[in-house]
Formats: C-alpha cells, sequence, structure tokens
C-alpha cells in the first residue's frame, strides 16, 4: 500500500496536469503541488539516502525543516543540489535527481555501512585513521589516503561548475513594522499596523501565505481558515501601504533592526522572466518587527524512526489539506501529546484507516479520546512504539506497554504503512536568537520560547509559545498594535474561531529506550546521529551542548538541527541527570534557511566591481592597447598588435619616447583640491616637505608619511594661487590619501580652514615625454609659451590645446623632459587627440605602464612596489624630502630604533650581468649556489630591459643598500628557475644629474 | 547596522568607514615626548563595552563622526560630529583603569 | 587512558561503545599550581601539552572561562600554512607546519591535518610580482612553494574562472603544497586529552576575575572557582585579551578586538580540493571532509566582542565566491558565524614574558590563530619554562611596536583593521 490523491481538496487545480521527472522517470502531479505532495500522490516514497549509514528516507516533514527529502533541480547543465522536495514547487519540465547514492537510489552501495554500525559511532574518525609513524605513510599520508576515499562518501549533493546563466537583484526596503510569517497571528499583527497607518511588510515564505490557517481545517469568522486567510491577504493586498512578499524567507535578524530575506521570484517557473532575477535579496531596515514565525513540530527518538514512512503528525495534515495527498492507507499515530490527534482524526476522515494511537502518557484528556474515536482509532495510552519494520517503507510497528519510563510486557505488531509522530512543538525562535541573547525553557510546553528582545521587535503566535489559533489571532492583533503604537485593540476585533480545544503541551519524554538490542533511534536524521551517540558523546566528556554538536554534528545539517535539537538535548539531559535549559541551547546563527550565494551576491554577481575607465579609453583599445586592471581602472599595458611580445612592445615605446616623444595618460593619477587660507599650513604638516614656500604656479614633488612614520605616498601638488593647490597622488593610494587628510582636518585640526575636493575624475591627463616634448606643445598649445623661461622645470602655465583650456606642468618621471597636460575630463579624449595630432610630425608614441616602468627604472623613481608599507624614507633614500626645520606627520615616529637598523633592506640598481631578465619578486643572495636556496638578503621589486643601457636592469631592495654598490651578488627566483650573476649598483640608472629633465 | 548621520540622517552600515579608536588623543604636532606619540599611535584601550569611535561617512557627506558604541552589541549610544566641542582626540588622556567614561570628554581646544 | 587505534574502535564497537572514558577530566581546581594558564582554547591547551611534555611541567591548571574550546579554535575555516613573506613569520609559521605534520600522531588523536595545499590566485602581473616575491621568500626561508600557470591552476580547482573576460582575470597562483586544512574542534579536544593524561588539570566554566598580586608580581588569580595561586600566570585568551589584562591593571595594549565573520556552505559531494584564496578581494575557501564548502573574508572592521557581525561583509564574501566559481551561484549558504580577533598593530602576534612579573602573554594573533597552534603553544611554553623566548618567537615581543621593529606582513601600518 502507499500514499495516494485524494479525490478532492487541498489547493492543487485537479483540471490541470504537469509533467516532472525524478530521477529519470516521469512522473504527473498539478498546479500547486510541491515536488514533494506530486511524488508522494504518486506513490512514491524513497526520496533520498542519509548521509552516513545511507538508509533510505522518506518524507519527514512537509516545510523547510525537511531533513531526509533533499534533491538536485537541474535546469541544463546548471544544477541546484540539496534542495527539500518539500520547497520545490513543480512545473512543466522539472528535472529533479536524487542525491548521495550510487549507483540509484533504490541500491545504493553506501548502505554497506550500515553494517559498521558500531564502528561508525560519534567521533570514530578521531581515534583512527592515523597511519604508522614511521615508513612511507607517516606523517599526514595515512590519513590523506583515508580521506581521499572519505571525502567521496561524504556529501550530499553535487554543486555544477558551470556559470549559473541566471541573475539575481538586491533591494533596499524601509518600513515601520515588518511582519515575518503570514500565519494567523502574522495576518492579524500585518491588519492591525496597517489599519493603524503604518507601512508594513509582510513576509512569508510559503507560496500561498496563510501558514498554519491553510491546513488546520478549522473555521474562522464562519469560514474555512483557508479562505479566511486568503482574504485577509487580498483586503492587506489591496491597501498601498502595505508590501506583500510570497515565498520570501526572513533569515537574518541583523544590527540596527536590519533584516535580510529571501524572495524566490522565478524557482517555480521553468525559467524567469525576461528581466526577471532568479532569487531577490532583500535588505528591510524595519522600525519595529513582528516575529510570528510559527512552530516546527518534533519527532519521538524510537527505534527505527527514520523508516520512509514514518514522518510528522502535521506534515501529514499539510499533505492532505494542502495538496490532497494521504500519506497512508493504514496509519498509525504515535505521539506524547493531544494536539496529534487531529492529524488522525483528518487522515480518517480522508478515507484512511486509522490502526491505532500510541500515546506514550496514562492519561488521555476526554478531547483527545473523542478525536481518537472519530478516527476509528484504537487508543493505546500509556504505550510506546519501540521498533517499525519494512526495507524501504515501513510496512509494521512494535507496540510496547510503557510504564513509568519503562518498557514492560510483551510487543505487539501492528502492519501500518505510514507512521505518523509527534513530540510536541519548538517555536522558531531563530531570527529572535541570533542577536545572542539565550531563550528561555518552558517546562509545561517543553520548548524554548524566545528570549527577551535586544532589538525592536515583538512575537507573536506559536513564535511566542501561544500555539492555539484563538491566541495567535489575539496575540498577532496586541503585537500588530503595540508596533504601531496605538491602543491595545478591542475584543470584538478579534476573528473568531470554531476548533476544539486541545492541550498542546507535550509529556516530557523524548525517547523510547526498550531493552535489549534496538535499532538505532535517530535524533538528527540528516546526519545519522542517533540518541546512542549522544550517550556516547556523554560517556566521553562532550557533555556541554556545544561539545555535544560538535562531537555528534547533532543539528549541524542543512535544517540546522530544526528537528533534531530539542530531542537531542533532552536526552543529554537525562544522561547527565540534570533539566535540559542545564544542558544548555546553541545560539541560532543566520541564516534561519540556506540561501543561495548569488541572492547574497546580487548585481554583483557576474560583475563584482565596477570599471574605471578613463576619457580616452576607446582610444586605447581602438589604438592596440593591451588593458591592465590596476585596481578598479583599466590602462594601457601596452601598445601592441605589430606581432612584438610585452618587452618588444615597450622597448620600442621606452626607446622611441627617449629618442623623441611619447604620450601617456595619466587621467587615474589620485586629484585633491586643497583650497584655502591654512591649505599651505596644512600641507607642510602632512608632507615631509615643505609647501608654504613654493611659489605660485610652481609644483613640488612631496612624500607623505604614516602616523607611525613608515613612507606612505608621494606625487607633485601644484600651487594654482596662494590658496590652492592641486594634489596628486599615486593611482593606487588616491582614496586613501584623501580619507587621511580628511581625518586630520575634521579631527586633529578642525581650526585649520581648508577644504579638500576629490577631483581624481574631473581632470583627463596627458603626460609628454622626450626631448621633443616642447615641440609638440609649441605646435598645438595656444595662449601661452612653453619655452624653458615661461615654462622651467616645475613650472605650470595655462593655455589652450585646439580650443579646450588646459594646465601645463613641466614635470617628469621618466628623467627627460616632459609635460602633463591636464583639462577637463569630458575633453580628455579630445585634447589627447590633438596631442597626437600635434605630435605626428616628430612621430609620437603612445606608451602603456610597461614602457612608463621601464623608464622611471632607468630614472630609479619609487612607486608602490617600493613604498610597500613596509619602507621608510631613508630605506628608498628620500631623505632629503625630510624637512628638519618643522614636524610632519610622521617625524616623531620616523626615527625609531627599529626603522633605523642597519640590517634593513634599501633601495639599490642591480644589472644582470648574465643578460637574462630580472623579475620582480627575485630575490638576492650573496653565494653563487643555485642549488642553495637560502640567505636571502633582498629582492627585485620591478625589473625590465633597459633600452637606455642596453641591460636588463632592476630596483630592489637589499639588505645594507648603498654600502653594497658595486658588489657582485646573484638573483635568486626558484619560483621560476632564475639564478644569475648581477652587479648592484646605485638606483640612479639614467642621467643621475638631471641634465635631461631640466634642459 | 544603521548609523544616524547628523547630516544626512540613518544610514547603513554599509555607507561607513570605521576610522578607529577616539580615546587616544593625538600629541600636538610640536610635541617631542616619543613615549606619548608611541601611545598614540599603538595603544588601544579596547574595552568591552561602550567605545568611543570615529566613523566616516565615505560614502555620504564625509564627515567624521564621534560615535559611542557598545562593542558588546553593536547598540549605538550617540552620534556626533568629530572635532566638534567636547569631542576632539587631543583631549588629556584620562587615568582611568580598565574603565571607559562613554560620555563625552571635556576636553581642550587643541 | 586507552590508546585510540582501530583495534580500539572495533573492540568498543563489540561491546556497543560502552567503555569509552572521557577525553580529559572534569577537574577541580586546586589552590595552588606551578603554572596556571588563563584561556582553555587551542593555544592555551598547547601550551599546557607542551609544558608537560617538553619541560616537564605537569603541576599545570588551564582555566576556560565556557567549554573548552569555545573560542577561534572552534570558529575559524581550519587553514594552516605558512605561505608568509617576512623571515619572522615564515620561520614561526613553518615550524608550526612541521609540528602539524606529526600532531596526529603525537597526540594519539587524528586532527585530520590534510595537506592538500593553499593556491593563492594573482590577477595582475603586479600581484603575481608580490607572490612571487612571497614564495621565494617561502624557499629561501627553508619552506616549500610553487608557481602555477592558469593552464595548471584548471586542473588543481576546476571550475575557478579563468577566463579572459573575468572581471580580475587570473594570470597564475602561488601553491604552498604542505599547506592545508585540519579539523579544529579535533584539535583542541586532542590537546585537552594529551595535557590531562600528562597530569594537567583542564577546569571549565571557571572565569578568572581578578588577578592576585605581591606589589608588582602577579601570582595567582581570582575566578568564579576560588583563588588559584601559582608561581607563573600565563594569558591566552586571543580577542578576550583586552578584557583579561584590565584586570591585571593593563589598561592599554597594541591589540583591538574585532569581529570576523566565517560561512559554509551546505554540504556538497567533492567540489575542490585545495584551499583556494581571490586576488580580486579578500576570499579564502576550502572544502571540509563533511562537503561543506567553508569560507571567510575581510574583518567587519569595527571594535567587537560580540560574536557576530553584519551584512556589507556577508554580501561582499559572497560576491566574491561567485566571482571566483562562478557554478557556486545556486549553491546554499548555511550558517555563518562570528570570532572575536586579537588583532595587533602589526598583524602579528606576540609570545612573551610580562607585561607584569610572573605574567606571561600570547595574544595578537588577528586571524591566523588556527594554524600557529602548535608552534605557539611550543613556543609559549618554552617561553614559560625557560623565563626567556625561544629564538622562534623571540621576535614576537610587546616592545617591538614602540620599537619600530614590526613585522608588518600586510605592510598596512597601525592599522588593525586592514590586517
Amino acid at each position: 500500500m502507499s500514499p495516494r490523491r485524494s479525490t478532492e481538496g487541498g489547493r492543487i487545480d485537479r483540471g490541470r496536469t504537469i509533467r516532472f521527472s525524478f530521477d529519470g522517470k516521469t512522473y504527473q502531479g498539478h498546479p500547486g503541488d510541491t515536488l514533494a505532495s506530486a511524488l508522494m500522490a504518486n506513490g512514491v516514497r524513497l526520496f533520498g539516502r542519509s548521509f552516513k549509514y545511507h538508509r533510505p528516507r522518506g518524507l519527514l516533514a512537509a516545510g523547510v525543516d525537511e531533513p531526509n527529502a533533499l534533491v538536485t533541480v537541474l535546469k541544463g547543465t546548471v544544477r541546484e543540489p540539496n534542495i527539500a522536495a518539500t520547497q520545490i514547487e513543480i512545473y512543466e519540465g522539472l528535472t529533479v535527481e536524487s542525491q548521495n547514492r550510487f549507483p540509484s537510489l533504490d541500491v545504493d552501495a553506501g548502505a554497506v555501512n550500515q553494517l559498521a554500525g558500531g564502528l561508525l559511532s560519534a567521533g570514530f574518525y578521531y581515534k583512527t585513521f592515523m597511519g604508522p609513524v614511521i615508513g612511507p605513510l607517516r606523517g599526514t599520508r595515512f590519513w590523506m589516503a583515508c580521506e581521499h576515499f572519505i571525502r567521496r562518501a561524504a556529501g550530499l549533493g553535487r554543486a555544477g561548475r558551470d556559470a549559473d546563466p541566471d541573475r539575481y537583484e538586491r533591494m533596499n526596503a524601509f518600513c515601520d513594522v515588518l511582519v515575518v510569517g503570514a500565519g494567523p497571528a502574522g495576518l492579524m499583527a500585518a491588519k492591525a499596523a496597517a489599519e493603524a497607518g503604518k507601512r508594513v511588510i509582510l513576509a512569508d515564505l510559503d507560496p500561498v501565505p496563510g501558514g498554519s490557517a491553510n491546513w488546520s481545517g478549522e473555521t474562522i469568522d464562519g469560514l474555512p481558515a483557508a479562505a479566511w486567510a486568503q482574504g485577509t491577504i487580498e483586503a492587506l493586498g489591496a491597501m498601498d501601504t502595505v508590501r506583500l512578499l510570497p515565498r520570501t524567507t526572513v533569515w537574518g535578524y541583523y544590527d540596527g533592526n536590519t533584516l535580510a530575506a529571501l524572495e524566490r521570484v522565478a524557482d517555480h517557473k521553468p525559467a524567469p522572466d525576461r528581466g526577471e532575477p532568479r532569487h531577490r535579496h532583500w535588505t528591510i531596515r524595519a522600525g519595529a518587527v513582528v516575529l510570528a514565525t510559527g512552530a516546527f513540530e518534533r519527532p519521538l527518538v524510537f527505534p527505527g524512526n527514520d523508516r520512509p514512512g514514518v514522518m510528522l503528525a502535521d506534515a501529514a495534515v499539510r499533505l492532505l489539506r494542502e495538496y490532497g495527498v494521504v500519506a497512508g492507507s493504514r496509519l498509525a499515530l504515535f505521539a506524547n501529546n493531544d494536539d496529534a490527534y487531529r492529524a488522525a482524526a483528518a487522515l480518517a476522515e480522508a478515507g484512511a484507516t486509522i490502526a491505532a494511537i500510541v500515546d506514550m502518557r496514562d492519561t488521555v484528556s476526554p478531547a483527545a479520546r473523542a478525536l481518537a474515536e472519530r478516527a476509528g482509532a484504537e487508543l493505546l495510552a500509556g504505550h510506546a512504539v519501540t521498533g517499525t519494520k519494512g526495507r524501504k517503507a515501513i510496512r509494521e510497528i512494535t507496540v510496547q506497554r510503557l510504564r513509568e519510563g519503562e518498557i514492560t510486557g510483551q510487543p505487539r505488531r501492528i502492519a501500518v504503512d505510514c507512521l505518523l509522530m509527534s513530540g510536541g512543538w519548538s517555536p522558531a525562535i531563530h531570527l529572535a536568537s541570533q542577536a545572542g541573547t539565550a531563550p528561555r525553557w518552558d517546562e509545561a510546553l517543553q520548548a524554548f520560547l524566545p528570549p527577551k528582545p535586544t532589538q525592536n521587535w515583538v512575537g507573536a503566535g506559536a513564535f511566542a509559545g501561544r500555539f492555539a489559533t484563538a491566541a495567535a489571532l489575539a496575540d498577532g492583533l496586541a503585537a500588530g498594535a503595540k508596533v504601531a503604537g496605538g491602543k491595545p485593540p478591542r475584543k470584538s476585533a478579534q476573528p473568531r474561531v470554531e476548533t476544539l480545544e486541545l492541550d498542546i503541551a507535550p509529556a516530557p519524554v523524548f525517547e523510547i529506550r526498550p531493552p535489549g538490542k534496538a535499532g538505532k533511534a535517530f535524533v538528527d536524521f540528516q546526519h545519522d546521529v542517533t540518541a546512542e551517540d549522544v550517550r556516547q558523546a556523554h560517556r566521553e566528556g562532550f557533555v556541554s551542548v556545544e561539545h555535544l554538536k560538535r562531537y555528534t554534528t547533532l543539528g549541524m545539517a542543512t535544517d540546522q538541527g530544526k528537528t533534531s535539537n530539542v530531542p537531542g538535548l533532552a536526552i543529554m539531559a537525562e544522561a547527565r541527570g540534570i533539566t535540559v535549559p542545564e544542558v544548555g541551547t546553541t545560539r541560532f546563527r543566520p541564516p534561519f534557511t540556506p540561501v543561495s550565494l548569488g541572492a547574497l551576491a546580487a548585481e554583483r554577481y557576474g560583475e563584482l566591481r565596477p570599471d574605471r575607465l578613463t576619457p580616452m579609453h576607446d582610444w586605447h583599445v581602438e589604438n592596440g592597447a593591451t588593458m591592465y586592471a590596476a585596481g578598479l581602472w583599466y590602462r594601457p599595458m601596452i601598445y601592441g598588435g605589430r606581432g612584438e611580445t610585452v618587452e618588444q612592445a615597450y622597448v620600442r615605446e621606452a626607446a622611441a619616447t627617449r629618442a623623441g616623444v611619447g604620450i601617456v595618460d595619466v587621467s587615474t593619477l589620485g586629484k585633491i583640491m586643497v583650497q584655502g587660507p591654512d591649505a599651505a599650513d596644512f600641507l607642510d604638516r602632512v608632507y615631509t616637505n615643505t609647501f608654504s614656500t613654493l611659489p605660485v604656479m610652481k609644483a613640488r614633488y612631496g612624500l607623505m608619511l604614516r602616523e607611525d612614520g613608515l613612507a606612505y605616498d608621494d606625487g607633485t601638488t601644484w600651487r594654482l594661487s596662494q590658496t590652492d593647490f592641486l594634489m596628486t597622488t599615486t593611482t593606487a593610494n588616491a582614496g586613501k590619501v584623501m580619507q587621511q587628510l580628511e581625518y586630520y582636518l575634521d579631527i586633529v585640526w578642525p581650526d585649520l580652514k581648508v577644504t579638500l575636493t576629490s577631483v581624481s575624475d574631473q581632470w583627463a591627463g596627458a603626460a609628454i615625454a622626450g626631448p621633443r616634448s616642447r615641440d609638440v606643445l609649441a605646435a598645438c598649445v595656444a595662449g601661452t609659451a612653453v619655452d624653458n623661461d615661461t615654462l622651467p622645470f616645475m613650472g605650470i602655465v595655462r593655455g589652450e590645446i585646439d580650443g579646450v583650456p588646459v594646465m601645463i606642468c613641466r614635470l617628469s618621471f621618466s628623467g627627460e623632459r616632459a609635460y602633463e597636460v591636464y583639462c577637463g575630463a569630458g575633453h580628455g579624449l579630445h585634447v589627447w587627440e590633438a596631442l597626437m595630432e600635434a605630435g605626428k610630425p616628430f612621430a609620437i608614441v603612445p606608451y602603456g605602464l610597461e614602457a612608463l616602468g621601464t623608464l622611471r627604472i632607468e630614472k630609479g623613481h619609487v612607486t608602490g612596489a617600493e613604498i610597500d608599507g613596509r619602507t621608510t624614507a631613508r630605506d628608498l633614500y628620500l631623505d632629503w624630502m625630510l624637512s628638519k626645520k618643522k614636524p610632519f606627520a610622521g617625524s616623531m615616529m620616523m626615527d625609531r630604533e627599529g626603522l633605523c637598523d642597519d640590517d634593513r633592506i634599501r633601495l639599490v640598481g642591480i644589472v644582470a650581468l648574465d643578460d637574462r631578465p630580472l623579475g620582480g619578486g627575485a630575490h638576492i643572495v650573496e653565494h653563487n649556489d643555485p642549488a642553495e636556496i637560502r640567505d636571502s638578503i633582498g629582492h627585485v621589486t620591478a625589473g625590465c630591459y633597459s633600452p637606455a643601457l642596453g641591460k636588463y636592469i632592476a630596483l630592489a631592495l637589499v639588505k645594507g643598500g648603498k654600502t653594497r654598490h658595486g658588489a657582485r651578488a646573484f638573483v635568486s627566483d626558484p619560483l621560476r628557475k632564475r639564478f644569475g650573476p648581477v652587479e648592484i649598483v646605485s638606483h640612479h640608472f639614467y642621467d643621475p644629474e638631471g641634465s635631461r629633465m631640466h634642459g | 547596522m544603521l548609523i544616524t548621520c547628523p547630516y544626512c540622517g540613518p544610514r547603513d552600515l554599509a555607507e561607513f568607514s570605521y576610522q578607529g579608536d577616539a580615546n587616544r588623543p593625538r600629541p600636538d604636532q610640536h610635541d617631542t615626548d616619543q613615549a606619548r606619540w608611541n601611545a598614540y599611535v599603538y595603544d588601544r584601550s579596547n574595552p568591552a563595552g561602550p567605545h568611543r569611535e570615529y566613523w566616516q561617512h565615505a560614502g555620504g557627506c564625509r564627515k567624521h563622526l564621534l560615535i559611542v558604541r557598545s562593542t558588546l552589541t553593536h547598540a549605538i549610544e550617540s552620534v556626533a560630529f568629530a572635532g566638534a566641542q567636547g569631542a576632539t582626540p587631543q583631549a588629556p588622556r584620562r587615568a582611568a583603569k580598565g574603565r571607559t567614561k562613554t560620555g563625552p570628554a571635556k576636553g581642550k581646544k587643541p | 587512558m586507552a590508546e585510540y587505534s582501530l583495534f580500539s574502535l572495533i573492540k568498543n564497537a563489540w561491546n556497543g561503545n560502552r567503555d569509552w572514558k572521557p577525553a580529559w577530566r572534569k577537574a577541580e581546581p586546586k589552590t595552588d599550581y606551578d603554572v596556571v594558564i588563563v584561556g582553555g582554547g587551542g593555544h592555551g591547551l598547547a601550551t599546557a601539552y607542551y609544558l608537560a611534555k617538553e619541560h616537564g611541567i605537569t603541576n599545570v591548571a588551564v582555566l576556560e572561562k565556557g567549554w573548552l574550546g569555545s573560542g577561534n579554535i572552534g570558529r575559524n575555516t581550519t587553514i594552516v600554512r605558512s605561505n608568509y613573506l617576512l623571515p619572522e613569520s615564515i620561520r614561526f609559521y613553518d615550524f608550526s607546519v612541521k609540528l602539524w605534520e606529526e600532531l596526529a600522531h603525537d597526540l594519539n588523536y587524528n586532527v585530520m591535518f590534510s595537506q592538500r595545499g593553499i593556491l593563492n590566485l594573482a590577477h595582475s602581473p603586479a600581484q603575481a610580482d608580490d607572490y612571487i616575491r612571497r614564495g621565494n621568500a617561502m624557499l629561501h626561508g627553508g619552506g616549500d612553494a610553487e608557481w602555477l600557470t592558469p593552464a595548471e591552476i584548471a586542473k588543481k580547482a576546476p571550475g575557478v574562472d579563468l577566463s579572459a573576460s573575468a572581471r580580475f582575470p587570473v594570470v597564475g597562483g602561488l601553491l604552498q603544497p604542505r599547506a592545508g586544512t585540519a579539523r579544529h574542534d579535533a584539535v583542541a579536544w586532542g590537546y585537552a586529552r594529551g595535557a590531562d593524561r600528562r597530569g594537567v588539570d583542564i577546569v571549565e566554566n571557571c572565569e578568572v576575575t581578578g588577578f592576585l598580586r605581591e606589589g608588582d608580581r602577579v601570582v595567582g588569580v581570582k575566578s568564579t572557582r576560588g583563588e588559584i595561586r601559582a608561581k607563573k600566570i600565563a594569558v591566552a585568551v586571543a580577542g578576550s585579551t583586552g578584557r583579561v589584562m584590565k584586570l591585571a591593571g593593563i589598561d592599554a595594549l597594541p591589540i583591538e578586538s574585532h569581529v570576523l565573520q566565517a560561512f559554509v556552505t551546505e554540504s556538497l559531494k567533492p567540489f575542490v580540493d585545495t584551499v583556494v584564496t581571490f586576488g580580486g578581494g579578500h576570499l579564502y575557501m576550502s572544502q571540509s571532509d563533511k562537503g561543506s564548502l567553508v569560507f571567510g573574508g575581510d574583518l567587519d572592521g569595527y571594535n567587537s566582542y560580540a560574536q557576530r557581525g553584519n551584512l556589507p561583509v556577508v554580501e561582499e564574501v559572497m560576491s566574491e565566491m561567485v566571482a571566483l566559481f562562478p557554478g557556486l551561484a545556486r549553491v546554499r549558504l548555511l550558517r555563518s558565524w562570528g570570532g572575536v580577533m586579537d588583532m595587533s598593530m602589526d598583524g602579528s602576534p606576540i609570545i612573551t614574558t610580562g607585561p607584569l612579573p610572573g605574567m606571561y602573554l600570547n595574544s595578537g594573533w588577528c586571524y591566523g590563530g588556527f594554524k600557529a597552534t602548535p608552534a605557539s603553544g611550543w613556543t609559549f611554553a618554552w617561553t614559560i619554562a625557560k623565563d626567556a623566548p625561544h629564538a622562534i618567537n623571540a621576535p614576537f615581543t610587546l616592545e617591538r611596536f614602540h620599537r619600530g621593529a614590526l613585522i608588518d606582513e600586510k605592510g598596512q601600518g597601525a592599522t588593525p583593521k586592514l590586517h
């Protein structure tokens, strides 16, 4: 016998059929079905295999707490593993496969693990697999050989390696009131808050909000509860201050009443609509929150409680009332509370036979008895299920007398095809507990209730331990009114509920332990943690709740212990002879249910960072530049495209610049306007050298230290007027320097009258270098002369190029006569093209970062490779820039003994004596034995082929620095398999007197 | 975390850049006491509880704010512009023993 | 206490696993010890173990405020590596890796150190040079390193986005083959068991509430389980350093406590074999033996003693994860949590005598404490036993900050959130 579809009931559309496939077999279902309900309706009971023992497993739950029925959803080559069948809405063509089985779900070789039984007890892996202490398998080798197989056996679904073609989206929302959960309590809270004029967001994780109203079978305000819920939702939806978010799980409660939610926008369709994301990641800043997240039913722990066909009582009710699926034809119920009797009655009403109700309590309330009678069930009070039978589905249970906690009497066998169980309810307090305070144990409910709020939330309904529908409605109404700041609601505002009054409180028994050798009794179904594992943890001293969890892996599966947490604690409490709250509870961590990584990446999936492009970007690309990602910027590396190697290209570009003229895009440099009466004073404080003495329309090279006295950044600063300076920074440090300057002005020297403006994106810049650079400018600049008198070294002029106002400063990074031309960014390309045009007669070449680097290495200028956060100005022989006349940022810290040590690595030049390249990151050694990789005295910061010297040269940081000039050493670069002789020389390789740039 | 910028109103944590401990006074630029500079750069009181600290509204008005925030709960007690009266880091160092005062310090003008 | 072995497993399985004994005794604190170690995390337990094993000092108590291993030893991303840049760091962490390699046998506890390698991906020629400098430094310091081309990376870590159109295209990767992962909790439990069976008292639920002083000298602690005197008091409390040292009157240290989040996905069949780091941002990830992807990124970036973080970092880390492995967009985050990091001012630790007479301090691990556990315990035990540091930890002093003898791997200066 097997589960079947009832002829009526549920919200499925029996008039339409949907075809889907599971493990290659095609099935039919109806709109409104979940994968779980549709498969059950087709008589399928085997859904998955467990993690460790590969035991056959069926459906346990009906919601997000499902631990067993995990499957992989396939869309082409894209895989989505570990999705609970209860959470998948079927659609035409849905393709799903089962997991963690080989070769098939039905015949799984991994089931052999069941034979190892006691060997695979809690923490067994800590005690073995260590291998021999000596021999070829010593150290970690034996373990790694074992681990190879363990890893293949472990794991659930398989993830895909192909990129996910769908897109994800992020949404920010603000509201007065966020209501989490649209069951009776949540609906009333939303209604009350909305009617008080608040902006409300109502989120529910199900496709059809309504919560328990959708399956309780009760009557609210004279309507079937489900209809009442839909009516209430429609009314809320009609209010423009209410936003309804179905299929939306609020999963994280962060600081400042910020909540994170996942909306599954298109999972229920074959593909997202055009422009639609698959998931939407909501960040909701709520004035107040109503938590109405309901509760999870708990399983009971007894031997064989994991057999397919054993399921939670409420899950069977949901299958019936939401999807019209009868979980079995001959059922039994095993419970420790009255409330579960409803399930027996409901299934009996749907035509199933209720063979027995096994209640571990001796006395059962009259109301429950009446239900048992209505279900036509034999009531076995004071009894317990002590075992189950059946290979891949349950076919029989064993029942025995339970007297004062002891199993006695003769076992009785009852044939069933489904066993419902209920161990009471655990409120879903996860969100409330994420903020870190401990929940409270309620002895009567045998459950943890939410902690006192540390943020602005109010709880309602089953979440708060008020399980009955009437109480939930009243609670919701009160919570809604409270967060809306209004008056307490009138009694008449509360809907009337027609229901059977049943006591929800369970007997404080979670486990049934028949004497003698019994089968495994599972606490954590997915991770195969048994009651015996919990007791073993106790014996081995892993008795605190966190040790229990970590040692046995209890509660660490994809369901995060939603069903296993309390039973596990109860068993440990009993073993220790203390109460459950004394064992403690673990803190729930976000997310409440798993969240796709893509959703959290949102719009950054496929586009991690924005691109920063200079105004001349397209020109570079069109002219053959190979672009190079430098931080967020893209910059030309070389202008190749002539079949040149990178080296050939940069050597050509650098040589042409030194011989004639070259042009490079320097728009990426950081540019900060420093303005105000105290601007010069300010610069004197932050730069190591003096700027107050700088004449107007002159520039000066400046060096900045960090507060700890190490070198920070360098660049030129141009004095445009008495009170206006344009500071340039390195590309990489533009943001950080700006922030540091703002820090000084806001906090350290708020009395200085200075304003800072970042203008990096407002100015485009081009540097023209080479002996013919002046000729190029002369040919295109209007409004000013550019001769040596008008525009001497470090001078600044304003002029025009092809109608565009420009600012030109004569400064040089290359060691050649050179100029930087700045114009408004919008005219950058125009000016660049005008300069190229003017340069044609002089054979101007554009050059990229490689040539720029080559020119600066030849000249011995430092950049980020040398100013790497660990070097001082002295290490870089920039002592001459350290003013002795004034204090400056870092001046008191730069002379500490550790920063003046003789042993520090300092800047030198090196020349390859074997005519081979010197790569950045190569090390320098004194010995001449390539096989001896040891005793580094420093490293290469940047190397190149120098066309000016006709040699491979590099800058390096070497112990002793200058004292080694003229010494022989060896480059040792074992990673690139390079070793060879070098000579250590001055870092000023080229034109050390500077005659070329001053000329 | 939401920070209520005095200019911009309540804004998300993502807009702000943490600028660190506001309890350590920066010595005067002309101060030549090495110990004071060392303390300023390296030593932190690192309290468990209310912490005076600087944040910059980097994704907004770019002002630096002096915030008192609990390092145990992340709850924000107060937000003010940094460098305003009473919020200067040049305040004389309090010789508190193992305790951090939470209120704005009575500071000298720099 | 019985040896753990396949044989003992079989024997116990036969007896229904009823004969296992506690991994460590629940010791009652005595009133007097030779050494009291404050902090029952990985470093404190390792210190106790090596004090007993290497120095024969067994009259030792480890005091733990909560449950043993409740701090960062059980909250990290389990990576063990020694791919450092500076000679002091290379020497220290390489020593640690050597101890790791023998740890399971040493402790008779399978800490599951698996040398599956760590692969640092480089995304620009400049970053490649930087990593090559580091790899060469490792080799010159006696460690191991290899440089991988993108084609080799494709084999080593299939699924990594190696396309030229990636926002940060991969140009190469630095591999340290001897690096890997270990089972974090097992390290705490293994050290606890090893120390316990050498006679060390491990006292859980014992919070230190003050220090006993005789003049300058620290001579014991006050605790929630009474006063405990000792000749030497060692503090190894990581993120709680500030709080505990304040009890001793030390108000300022070169340390800030910051929150670092860590993440795991649901369990998957083998997806990636090695530890992979993404250089286009800050991300490190690996796959546990259970099948979860374990990963993390930057600090939240503000002082915190709360073991939880906020959304911006969550979003950033996930963004980097799917940039590195675009196939993972449909894989789901299962759990996130936070740990409190003792961020030092140069990103390197402090293992030292002092700062008060009778006291010893082990701190400043930033988020590199897990891999250091064996070497930290070993060198701290040496420092306590000999009243002087071993050559391996001699550079990691408390005075180095003021002196300027910094060990700044990242070159970020005194900005803890950036280390």
